[in-house]
């Protein structure tokens, strides 16, 4: 590990000031950044210690929905009263993954902005566009197990690899963002992950010194079906080849809400509005779901090693529709 | 080099530290406790489990300028040969290990792992998110996952835990 100067933050605005306009780094619980630091993939010349800032409480908010610090624990976030009553695809995601020990070190932001799994990220011998921007992309020609089948580029085809996230956005959540210039904005998840195209290197809508104070979830959707179903290499423990998070309603035999969003195969936390478009309003059916999952893999192109997330998200998406569709109780 | 305050086991320590030292190098090379062990060094294999205010966490991936004024439990703290804990005792009666090398991160692990039981945390394998968590062998397999045991003693790993857990 290349040697920093180590600054802990009192307030926000401290951490911030510090860390605009410089490489440097803000370390959370320290899971992802430390793992890739030890491998120098990673450098700053500056650790902003974000620790100690005020960013821990899970609140209420005004329209019925919750406000998640940047700081909560991944466990606690998942083992939150409200959390598992009314956002049971949150907990069940973020209970999907890394372990018990990660989990209570990660934090809500740090989950956000962990960095791809790709081996050739990881390997500081490997061309690689995301870590050294123009050498090429190392996992095109090579092993792409991982890799992504939709949102990629021919720059980079690496997934994002938070569970986390992609519940969060079938709950259509909010990042909040603290500016340099003291100031908060609210993106939508959705918008918050840039797609690789040309730039992989650049992977969100965070500027310089920016930091994550928040994610906002909407009020819960009434009587909705929640699941996150994670499809991966071993039981526990382990990424997710492709993932499904679903919050469904159904109202007269019909569909009166649809989130979906996918994980382990794209760039980011994958959403298809078109395929919640065709799902809304609909009664459920097998041959609806297929059609909505064709849909959704309509522009899908595998690598190699990845061909088969192709036929395994078709199943994974009728699997978890299915069950929506037969959904009496509580999750 | 950083300034430091860690309680470790209930004493009192002053470090003087490098910034990029771990909290398991500081454990192991600063203070000699060298119960907690370095499997990968990077998250994946849990020997280096240690209790950080009374939470499991992985050692390896956490700097210890990140932990002043902490209180930190390792496998010394827990007990020693005549003042085994439970959770020691019952992996010595069930034989929850071959060659040890894992066997401080996964005692550590278990203690703090049935306190989040008790705690009423929900796994990914439970049934229900907001019902009592129960002690199957499956729930145990699901949270101890972060622990790998290369001798494969995890049957009697789980034994060992299961006894604890029903006791209290
Ligand atoms: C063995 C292993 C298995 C894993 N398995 C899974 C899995 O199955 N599923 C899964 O989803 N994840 C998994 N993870 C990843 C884990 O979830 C992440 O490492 C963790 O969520 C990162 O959170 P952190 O707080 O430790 O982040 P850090 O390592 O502290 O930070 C990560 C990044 O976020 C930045 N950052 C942190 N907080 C903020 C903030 N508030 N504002 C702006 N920037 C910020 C940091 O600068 C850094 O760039 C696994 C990790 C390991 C080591
Ligand atoms: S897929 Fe992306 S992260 Fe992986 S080698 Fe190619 S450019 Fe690098
Ligand atoms: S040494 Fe820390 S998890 Fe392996
Ligand atoms: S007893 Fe040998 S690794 Fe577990």
């Amino acid at each position: 590990m290349k040697s920093f100067d180590y600054q802990r933050a009192e307030t926000v605005e401290q951490a911030t000031t510090v860390a605009a306009g410089k490489n440097a780094s803000f370390i959370a619980g320290g899971t992802n950044l430390l793992d890739l630091m030890k491998l120098e993939v990673l450098s700053p010349d500056v650790v902003v210690d974000i620790n100690r800032l005020d960013l821990n409480a899970i609140e209420q908010t005004d329209d019925g929905g919750l406000r998640i610090g940047a700081l909560v624990p991944n466990s606690k976030l998942a083992a939150d009263a409200r959390v598992r009553q009314h956002y049971a695809v949150l907990s069940r995601a973020l209970l999907s993954g890394a372990s018990g020990q990660l989990r209570n070190k990660a934090t809500t932001g740090g989950n956000l902005l962990q960095r791809t799994r790709c081996y050739y990220f990881y390997d500081t011998a490997s061309p690689c566009n995301k870590r050294s921007p123009g050498t090429g992309c190392s996992a095109l020609q090579g092993q792409n197990r991982l890799h992504a089948i939709i949102g990629a580029s021919e720059h980079c085809i690496a997934t994002h690899p938070s569970d986390m996230a992609v519940a969060m956005q079938a709950l259509r959540a909010t990042v909040e963002i603290e500016q340099t210039d003291g100031h908060r904005r609210q993106v939508p998840l959705q918008d918050f992950y840039c797609l690789p195209g040309t730039t992989p290197q650049r992977e969100n809508q965070l500027e310089s010194g920016e930091l994550i104070t928040a994610v906002h979830l909407p009020a819960p959707v009434e009587d909705s079906y929640q699941a996150y179903r994670k499809v991966r290499d071993r039981a526990s423990y382990a990424f997710a080849l492709t993932s499904v998070a679903a919050v469904t309603q159904i109202r007269s035999g019909t569909f009166s809400h649809v989130g979906l969003s996918f994980g382990g195969i794209a760039p980011r936390p994958w959403r298809d509005t078109e395929v919640e478009a065709m799902l809304l309003g609909q009664t459920p059916s097998r041959q609806l779901f297929e059609k909505a999952a064709d849909r959704l893999l309509e522009e899908a192109q595998g690598h190699g090693g990845n061909d088969f997330k192709i036929p395994l998200l078709k199943r994974t998406l009728v699997a978890v529709l299915s069950e929506a569709a037969n959904f009496g109780g509580d999750a | 080099m950083q300034t430091l305050n860690l309680q470790v086991n209930g004493e009192t320590h002053e470090l003087s530290v490098d910034v990029r030292t771990t909290l398991l190098d500081a454990l192991r090379q600063h203070l000699h406790l060298n119960g907690t062990k370095k499997g990968c060094d990077h998250g994946q294999c849990g020997a280096c489990t240690v209790l950080v205010n009374g939470k499991r966490i992985n050692s390896c991936l956490t700097l210890a300028v990140m932990h002043d004024g902490d209180e930190i439990t390792t496998i010394e703290g827990l007990g020693g040969s005549d003042t085994l804990s439970p959770m020691q005792k019952a992996f010595v009666k069930h034989d929850g290990f071959q060659c040890g090398y894992c066997t401080p991160g996964q005692i550590c692990s278990a203690t703090a792992m049935l306190d989040e039981i008790k705690e009423g945390w929900p796994s990914y394998v439970s049934v229900s998110l907001v019902g009592e968590p129960e002690l199957t062998s499956d729930e145990i397999a699901e949270r101890m996952s972060g622990n790998l045991c290369r001798c494969s003693a995890y049957p009697n790993i789980v034994d060992a835990i299961i006894e604890v857990g029903d006791k209290s």
